[in-house]
């Protein structure tokens, strides 16, 4: 499972592909399958995304490794800061 | 008709008046010909390698009058540095967008360094 | 404290239009993020793991309280109302929008301030020792001399497109506070026959290839120094490393290259540059010197301290250091609450401690390479006040220099460097130490956390220092000892294997207990293990 991910180029939030638009919220994320690289083309030319890439996910819908993780989640030293701050960082 | 840019390599030993050197290039073996010397194209293969910056303003500080011209990768907001660096003719990869590279050019009236462009530097202008 | 003219002001002004153009350049996709990249750099501003960051410059650490209290602002109506001073005595701001930065940057232009080269590969914000001015063990004040190389470096032409980044920084007392041999130009100001000059060293640095600077020449004088620089510039600029990004910092060149082959350039260089008419005469720096003027001290400034609070009277001994004036201290304020974030700092907490510095420090403050703060000029009879309102905003913590005193970078909490989070590992470390009176039996002891290669955290110069990595997508946090920064310069070594978050902190212990165990008289942690070597700490350790 492949999800998309990037920044939003004027507010620099980190956003997540729906597969109609971005979320700052990683559980509104989708599978991009085999389309990544002709979405991120469009969005980027578009400038609705900046500074994006595909990502593994894992069962839990969310991204495998643990810098992607604490990008979705917000900085695990500042939950109040965070959108998904109780996302489990660590490999179960 | 301009006379043909030679590169780096060939230009010792030949008449040319026009000669092409790339970053890794010394702009000082240059230094004995400058008489002969209408136009140097110092490239930038990209737009991150500021050697071209040096070699520009040795050939200045040597006393080139010639044509001194950027050619590559060359952005517009790097025209001004390449300005006070010495160049005087653009020909980059891809258009400069006039209205901005007039835009800089204004922009910053007094420099903190001296340098080749004739400029005179802010302490200059403190102290006299 | 310096104070712009028109010509700084108007290139600061200048500075914030050419910005604003190119943000909105970049918003209407004129340019492609390949191209804005280094032009947003060039003023400071990243794309991190969750936001943009700017770093806004403090040259050589110095602020007024004006100027402290625009950073408080910055965080309050840009940011998430906290701020996060630098190893490199900058400020971060970690939720910033790319729409909001030329007005952050107007802002910051209003009290004479920028962003500009605290990022990019140019020469980066001129460094220098926090307690500039109020030393007793200073020959003269470095600041000036930073001032002056500020604006030289300030959009330098021929420089602007280096192989990779450089930092400057200036000193001028034997103690060093600065890292200066831990910078790929260190300059120590000396004085030679009754002249001051400028030692210089090249090539040092952290990172991957941790270098300490050799002496490249024992005395430039102050009006061939920006020629001389020019030239130390210009030889690494044609000749450093370009291939490879890893590569390309002028320490790899020098190392490459011979220290002598290198000097020996930048002679030939400085023989043409210097018929060149590039330094400024030396009135410029008399008059930068102006400014720098030692406040108007209070003659009769009494040295009695009334010591009869014992939580004031610990503070006093640990954080408060002697002044070059009678009757005044250097107040240090440790921005290392227990279990907090080193460095950050709430708007109100920069509020506050600009009050201080306007109540009580003649209106200066000074930002550290450990990440806190400095009230430099402090009467001692106003100490006790100076405390107590620190106290009461949670900035009093009494530990300067001690194990609690972490240096640490953002690591992967929010950097998109980083390999795994510092934060945490200093916050645990912290609160395992939190007993002011064993940290105060350990004494000085410079624990510095890194959470990738790049070494903002300083572990290099750490006593104890912690490296995070890694380990097949696992955090794993790596132990050096016996590392310096100070005049006493070294890199330390690594221990042995790594450990994760909560054995890390294990092992730190048990190297103190060990130190604690085989000290002799009044060893620092550092003087102990140079004596005894790294395999008393590792059988500590490893068994």
């Amino acid at each position: 499972m492949k999800l998309l991910t990037g920044n939003d180029l004027g507010s620099g939030d980190v956003v997540w592909w729906t597969g109609s638009g971005w979320s700052r919220d990683v559980k509104e994320a989708v599978d991009a399958g085999d389309g990544a690289d002709a979405i991120l083309k469009q969005e980027e030319a578009a400038r609705r995304v900046n500074a994006s890439y595909a990502v593994d996910a894992g069962s839990d819908g969310l991204p495998v490794h643990i810098k992607d993780r604490i990008r979705a989640a917000g900085p695990s030293v500042r939950k109040d800061l965070g959108v998904n701050p109780d996302i489990q960082l660590e490999k179960a | 008709m301009a006379d043909p840019i030679v590169s780096f390599a060939a230009f010792e030993g030949s008449n040319a008046t026009a000669v092409r050197i790339e970053p890794g290039d010394d702009a000082r073996v240059l230094l004995p010909h400058l008489d002969r010397l209408t136009l140097v194209e110092v490239t930038f293969p990209a737009f991150r390698d500021g050697r071209g910056y040096s070699s520009a303003r040795i050939l200045r500080e040597a006393g080139y009058t010639g044509t001194l011209r950027a050619a590559g990768d060359v952005l517009v907001d790097q025209v001004p540095y390449m300005k006070r660096c010495g160049f005087d003719d653009f020909v980059p990869n891809a258009p400069l967008d006039a209205a901005v590279v007039e835009k800089l050019s204004s922009l910053y009236p007094e420099p903190y360094q001296r340098t080749v462009d004739g400029k005179v530097p802010v302490w200059k202008l403190r102290h006299g | 404290m310096y104070q712009y003219d028109k010509y700084d002001q108007a290139i600061v002004d200048a500075r914030v239009e050419e910005f604003r153009d190119q943000v909105r350049r970049r918003m209407a996709g004129e340019i492609t993020e390949d191209q804005f990249k280094p032009l947003r750099l060039m003023n400071g501003l990243y794309l991190q793991l969750h936001a943009y960051m700017l770093r806004v410059a403090i040259p050589y650490g110095t602020l007024s309280s004006k100027q402290m209290k625009m950073l408080g602002h910055i965080a309050r109506k840009y940011d998430r109302d906290y701020g996060h001073f630098t190893t490199r005595q900058n400020v971060q701001y970690n939720w910033i929008k790319l729409e909001d930065t030329p007005d952050i940057l107007a802002d910051l232009a209003s009290v004479e301030m920028h962003a500009i080269q605290t990022s990019g590969n140019c020469i980066r914000n001129i460094s220098s020792d926090q307690y500039a001015g109020a030393a007793a063990d200073e020959v003269t004040d470095p600041r000036p001399w930073a001032e002056l190389l500020r604006q030289w470096s300030t959009f330098h032409p021929e420089f602007s497109y280096l192989p990779r980044k450089f930092k400057i920084a200036v000193i001028a007392s034997p103690e060093d506070r600065a890292a200066m041999r831990l910078h790929d130009i260190g300059i120590e100001l000396v004085k030679k026959d009754g002249v001051l000059g400028a030692r210089i060293f090249v090539g040092g640095g952290m990172g991957r290839t941790p270098m300490i600077a050799p002496e490249i020449n024992p005395f430039v004088k102050a009006d061939d120094l920006l020629s001389y620089l020019e030239a130390c510039l210009r030889v690494y600029n044609r000749y450093g490393r370009r291939d490879n990004a890893y590569k390309a910092r002028i320490k790899i060149l020098i190392h490459e290259h011979g220290a002598d082959n290198y000097r020996a350039d930048v002679e030939t260089e400085f023989a043409h540059v210097k018929t060149l008419d590039l330094d400024p005469p030396l009135a410029e720096l008399e008059r930068i010197s102006a400014f720098f003027a030692a406040p108007a001290f209070d003659p009769n400034a009494s040295d009695d301290v009334d010591r009869s609070d014992p939580d004031f009277a610990v503070w006093l001994d640990q954080n408060v250091k002697p002044h070059k004036a009678k009757g005044y201290a250097i107040v240090n304020i440790a921005v290392k609450p227990t279990g907090g974030i080193p460095g950050d700092a709430t708007s109100d907490q920069i509020d506050l401690m600009a009050d201080l510095a306007l109540d009580y420090s003649f209106d200066e403050l000074r930002v550290t390479h450990a990440q806190n703060i400095v009230l430099p000029h402090v009467k001692k009879s106003d100490l006790y006040a100076v405390w107590q309102k620190l106290d009461a905003a949670g900035l009093a913590n009494a530990n300067l220099d001690l194990v609690s005193d972490i240096i640490a970078c953002p690591g992967l909490d929010y950097c998109s460097l980083a390999n795994a989070r510092s934060i945490p590992v200093a916050q645990k470390l912290s609160e395992r130490f939190a007993d002011l009176d064993r940290q105060r039996d350990i004494g000085e002891l410079k624990l510095k956390i890194s959470g990738c290669i790049n070494a903002c955290g300083h572990h290099h110069a750490g006593h104890i220092g912690i490296l995070g990595v890694d380990k097949k997508g696992v955090e794993n946090y790596q132990i050096t000892l016996g590392g310096s920064g100070a005049e006493d310069v070294s890199i330390g070594k690594i221990m042995g294997p790594g450990f994760d978050q909560d054995g890390v902190v294990d092992a730190v212990e048990r190297v103190i207990e060990k130190y604690r165990e085989v000290r002799e008289g009044d060893e620092r942690f550092l003087d102990t293990y140079r004596r005894v070597g790294n395999d008393v700490f590792k059988e500590a350790v490893y068994g």
